[in-house]
């Protein structure tokens, strides 16, 4: 491990021991946040699995029933059918942190009611009805997975980063100082013997 | 606390169900003009949804999305599996973790 290029004297050692024992609260801070954004992730991670799986199945259910729709009526009568729609949803945007990460907080506004459809019962077939409930039930849990997923993103970046950071302190930082104070205290005891001895051969000549 | 709107970016026949769900639809027919749609929603809308099959071809881009909160661009399935979800958890825990702790049945 090279040593950091400095002058071996009192006042460099004053202060790399500050450094080093900085380093080393530091690193154990870090490595604490690390662990605990670990445990957060794969409770999130958790989540987002089994999210996705029901989302996936409820999808693909009301996207097949809306298939259905489309093939029963004419394609130009199902356009202007779902041309103008009557609700409108509106998400409230908050932030989170999550250990200091910002993660999207979104609640659902607006008028939801599935009851109210944009189209007149004579345009289209029942199927089309169904295939709108299921989306519309399936906002919330389409806005919690975007949610969970997006945090999932966010904190898997922030890990990588904070990783390497213990890393870099944990390997190359603290042993670099840990070997410059040694060699600095070698040095100075080497002096100091040396100081001695001229000492004692002045004095043996008087 | 900012209002946001969340729209639908994917084929025509996938999104226009959401209309009726009070969602705004932006239909796209190939990659560029997908491209070109999220760069243009992600200025006014808090929450995109992407179907799948155009997060695929995506990827790369939709990585700018992943440094701030908003907006959120979640690819949804699209009826077609594509082993998207399962791909992106994958790699997600492979980056953080380094070991898998969901599919390791």
């Amino acid at each position: 491990m090279a040593r950091l290029n400095v002058n071996p004297t009192r006042m460099e050692l004053k202060k790399l021991k500050a450094r080093l024992s900085t380093a080393v609260r530091g690193h154990k801070l870090l490595k604490d946040k690390s662990d605990e954004m670990v445990r957060r992730f794969t409770v999130l991670l958790r989540e987002d699995k089994r999210l996705r799986d029901e989302v996936e199945t409820g999808l693909s259910a009301a996207l097949k029933q809306f298939a259905l729709a489309g093939a029963l009526t004419p394609a130009y009568a199902q356009e202007t059918a779902f041309s103008m729609p009557t609700v409108s949803v509106e998400a409230n945007c908050e932030t989170e942190s999550v250990m200091g990460v910002d993660v999207p907080k979104i609640t659902l506004s607006g008028e939801r009611s599935a009851a109210r459809l944009p189209y007149a019962y004579s345009e289209i077939t029942s199927e089309a009805d169904g295939s709108v409930q299921m989306v519309s039930a399936l906002l919330p849990k389409l806005i919690r997975l975007a949610e969970v997923e997006k945090a999932v993103r966010l904190l898997a970046d922030e890990i990588e980063r904070n990783k390497r950071r213990v890393n870099a302190l944990e390997y190359i930082m603290i042993p670099q100082l840990e070997e410059t104070i040694k060699y600095i205290r070698n040095k100075l005891d080497e002096n100091e013997r040396a100081a001695m001895v001229r000492l004692m051969k002045v004095k043996s000549k008087a | 606390m900012m209002q946001g709107k969340m729209a639908i970016v994917g084929n025509a026949e996938t999104i226009t169900v959401f209309k009726a769900a009070g969602v705004d639809t932006f239909p796209v027919k190939d990659e560029k003009s997908a491209r070109e749609t999220l760069r243009k929603a992600a200025r006014e809308y808090a929450v995109i949804f992407l179907t799948e099959d155009y997060a695929l071809l995506l990827k790369d881009f939709l990585k700018r999305f992943d440094e701030e909160a908003y907006p959120v661009v979640l690819p949804i399935p699209s009826g077609k599996d594509t082993g998207y979800g399962e791909a992106f958890l994958k790699s997600a825990m492979e980056r953080a973790l380094g070991v898998d702790i969901l599919f390791d049945k």
